[in-house]
């Protein structure tokens, strides 16, 4: 006989949160600092940066190197997932692309991130273009709760009275690296802003800030950071919340569905434990899905009931539609100002150290909407590949007399070559906004399930016009800035037949927009705080409610909308009991 | 927390520099490269990758033919120099026996290109790679080296010294001998107060400006 039982607790919490990134986490922190008795599922293993970082490895420690072999941004990231996972597929419709990235741990991808923490502001909550569509909050309304986040988590950064870029409440920024210097050089010249970074790393100690160290710079922040110097949830939220005692974790437990009665209220989720695969059923007064917008949306789709014939809250059948991740691309090459330099440590921090805000008048353009522009450059650590691009760009230079070079070679002149470009290569990526488009979303595989038994999702995503002419744009001005600062180019020169560069949809990392919220219970599946029209005491915490993302990467904004959210929660009970 | 209370969590401060230094210059890289092979899982990595890498490391790719062509040509690319000593000496072969089976989208080009290097040899001088002369193994060298350079009939050698040139710099730099080379002196606790003024001021920037 087949022995298969749901193990059922008969504990009723008072909220269910599924998912421990910063959706999740700082929700979960909130209501238990509260004092509410919060049950949190993660579906990945528990996971500590103090003890289980590879941060401060050497790349001899990796037997591949540091390549990204098993892990995408490589052997010491701190991401224990990836665009691809082990018995967890999902399909894209004829057509359409979408990468899926996940990560599958306590703290899910906050703890390899990069920190890039901005605001988004006014003109991206209620957007002036007429063409992308409004929040049904405005900037003012959010502001009080990224002042919150600033202070409660640390950001660096500048003030800079930049209208659509609010400021923040910051530390102190780190110094420009020396190629840094020459890209704010080179993009000033060539009309492009540029500013210091804003991060998600303690650059000073705060009052405010206990139990956590203070940046040491080993600009490994992709590693997450064994004195929680950076923001992870894991770190920063959920263990702080689990101190409390009113918050407890499952790790391994990953969610098959929210589960209702015939009022279609939420009363709890079910889940399967990965270790055993034992199946467990939970219950609690309020459930809370900071699962990531599409693991969310999926998590809803498959909730089919009476009530909730098309999925838990999904009278709309908008859950899943208008999904939306950045666009990005990029270019790379080096600056033959940095040859043969003087070593030192340039490690500083694990996020940018300078950025370019968005800075162009649409009016004159072809597309609504901008980007920012991420620099990077170093001295870095050695690692798998770090100089393939040398023998190449051997040829581009006259050698150290003046001489010809070709491209290419070996022996005692290839080593000196290695140590003369070591350290001159500088890259810049554009991040920008994608329209939110009812059209490019994501729903259930109809014939696929993963080695859980549970329905896969199915994704439909194009790049229209605006991506690519916004894409063709940044092209354009990378161009122009490494033109300015006399940089020579190694990444090849996009044309319209590769977008201009542009990523494929999910590359960046960005997703969101599936589960967005609005005023009209037609047009949107979510309120105004993060609960679902149709089913009062269902929340959803992660980028899922986001209407429309600016080119600010989304984490500060999921963790200032999770705080309200939270927060309303907290209001909501308080008045039942009154 | 400040940052002397950082170090103290990381377990660096009682400890002292003395570790950081040592971890730079300690044993030879043979040994490292050993201990890496032999160690237990690190904390934070996953079993499945353990597991994995475990199994890799009990295969066997390359024979013994091609694994000396390859040690040879390491050296070629990266011989001894009065900094650093040669790639074998830092285990590179070793490091493509392992990153072939790892990426195994190279192991054809890499057994394919090691044979073509022996035919080509066979046809020149009448025998495989490393038993021709220092001087003949130059030669064939030459005409791959250089892509802008190569000879149209000669790609095939190009895409394989290439690759094997690649591989050699990644398995030789990211060993310790290879980082003291290379001269990167971070991946330690410090504070980062900017690119120091000297450094400022030979590359044409004001040190009392941020952006220089």
């Amino acid at each position: 006989m087949v022995d298969y039982q749901i193990k059922e607790s008969p504990e009723i919490y008072d909220a269910i949160v599924v998912g421990s990134g910063a959706g999740g986490g700082m929700a979960g922190y909130i209501l238990a600092q509260a004092g509410l008795n919060v049950l949190m599922l993660e579906a990945g293993p528990f996971f500590d940066p103090a003890k289980d970082a590879l941060q401060l490895r050497w790349p001899w420690e990796s037997p591949r190197r540091g390549a990204g072999t098993t892990r995408p941004f490589g052997d010491f990231d701190a991401a224990y997932g990836g665009w691809q996972l082990e018995g967890e597929p999902y399909t894209t419709a004829n057509g359409t692309e979408f990468e899926w990235f996940r990560a599958r741990m306590l703290g899910g991808r906050t703890n390899h991130w990069g920190r890039i923490s901005l605001r988004m502001g006014p003109d991206d909550f209620k957007p002036t273009d007429g063409i992308t569509d409004e929040w049904p909050i405005t900037y003012e309304e959010v502001k009080p709760f990224y002042d919150r986040v600033d202070r409660m988590i640390g950001i660096y950064g500048t003030v800079e009275g930049i209208r659509n870029e609010p400021d923040g409440i910051f530390m102190k920024p780190p110094k420009p690296r020396l190629g840094e210097l020459y890209i704010a050089r080179g993009a000033k010249k060539a009309g492009v802003p540029v500013i210091p970074g804003r991060g998600a790393v303690l650059t000073e100690s705060s009052p405010e800030i206990k139990g956590r160290g203070t940046c040491f710079y080993c600009g490994q922040c992709g590693r997450s950071c064994k004195v929680y110097g950076d923001f992870s949830s894991s770190s920063c939220l959920v263990m702080p919340a689990m101190k409390t005692g009113n918050l407890k974790v499952i790790d391994n437990a990953m969610v098959r569905e929210v589960l209702t009665n015939d009022e279609g209220l939420a009363t709890g989720v079910s889940y399967v434990d990965t270790k055993s695969l034992q199946e467990y059923a939970v219950r609690g007064k309020t459930v809370i899905l900071g699962a990531s917008a599409c693991e969310s949306a999926r998590i809803m789709l498959n909730s089919k009931s009476s009530a909730h014939p098309g999925g838990l809250a999904n009278s709309t059948g908008l859950v899943g539609r208008y999904l939306h991740d950045s666009t990005g691309s990029s270019a790379w090459g080096f600056l033959p100002q940095l040859l043969d330099r003087k070593r030192y440590n340039e490690d500083g921090v694990g996020s940018v150290h300078i950025y370019s805000p968005w800075w162009e008048d649409n009016k004159k353009l072809t597309f609504p909407r901008g980007y920012h522009i991420e620099y990077g450059s170093g001295l870095n650590m050695p690692g798998y590949g770090f100089l393939n691009w040398v023998p190449d760009a051997v040829g581009m230079v006259a050698g150290n007399g003046g001489e010809k070079r070709d491209s290419g070679g070996y022996g005692a002149l290839l080593k000196q070559d290695y140590r003369r470009f070591y350290g001159a290569s500088i890259g810049m990526a554009g991040r920008g906004t994608a329209l939110a488009r009812k059209d490019n979303y994501c729903e259930i595989d109809p014939t696929r399930v993963d080695k859980y038994g549970i329905p896969v999702l199915r994704f439909h995503y194009k790049w229209a016009n605006e991506e690519v002419e916004q894409a063709k744009h940044m092209q354009e001005t990378f161009k122009a800035v490494m033109h300015e600062m006399d940089a020579i180019v190694l990444s090849p020169e996009y044309g319209a037949d590769t977008k201009y560069g542009l990523e494929a949809p999910g590359v960046i990392i960005h997703e969101g927009g599936t589960t967005r919220m609005g005023n009209d219970p037609k047009q949107s599946v979510l309120n105004k705080w993060g609960q679902a029209h149709d089913c009062k005491n269902l929340y959803v915490v992660d980028a899922g409610p986001f209407v429309q993302q600016g080119d600010k990467n989304l984490t500060w904004t999921i963790l200032a909308m999770s705080m309200r959210t939270a927060e309303y929660i907290l209001e909501e009970k308080k008045k039942l009991n009154d | 927390m400040n940052r002397r209370e950082s170090l103290k969590a990381l377990g660096l401060l009682a400890a002292g520099a003395g570790v950081l230094a040592t971890a730079c210059n300690g044993e030879s890289a043979k040994e490292a490269r050993i201990a890496s092979e032999t160690s237990d899982k690190l904390p934070g990595v996953e079993d499945w990758e353990h597991e994995r890498t475990q199994k890799l490391l009990e295969e066997t790719f390359f024979t013994e033919h091609e694994m000396a062509t390859i040690t040879v040509l390491a050296d070629i690319i990266i011989p001894k120099d009065d900094i650093s000593g040669s790639a074998s000496e830092a285990g590179v072969p070793d490091f493509i026996e392992f990153i072939v089976k790892d990426l195994p989208s190279n192991k054809i080009p890499m057994r394919g290109g090691l044979k073509w290097m022996d035919v080509q040899c066979q046809k020149r001088y009448g025998q495989a790679f490393i038993k021709c002369t220092e001087e003949q193994q130059i030669q064939l060298i030459d005409d791959i080296a250089y892509p802008d350079k190569a000879k149209p009939e000669m790609r095939q050698g190009v895409a394989f010294f290439s690759l094997m040139r690649n591989l050699t710099s990644s398995g030789f730099y990211t060993t310790e001998m290879g980082v003291k080379d290379i001269g990167y002196v971070g991946n330690r606790p410090g504070v980062w107060n900017g690119v120091p003024e000297d450094v400022l001021k030979a590359h044409g920037f004001d040190p009392e400006n941020f952006f220089g």
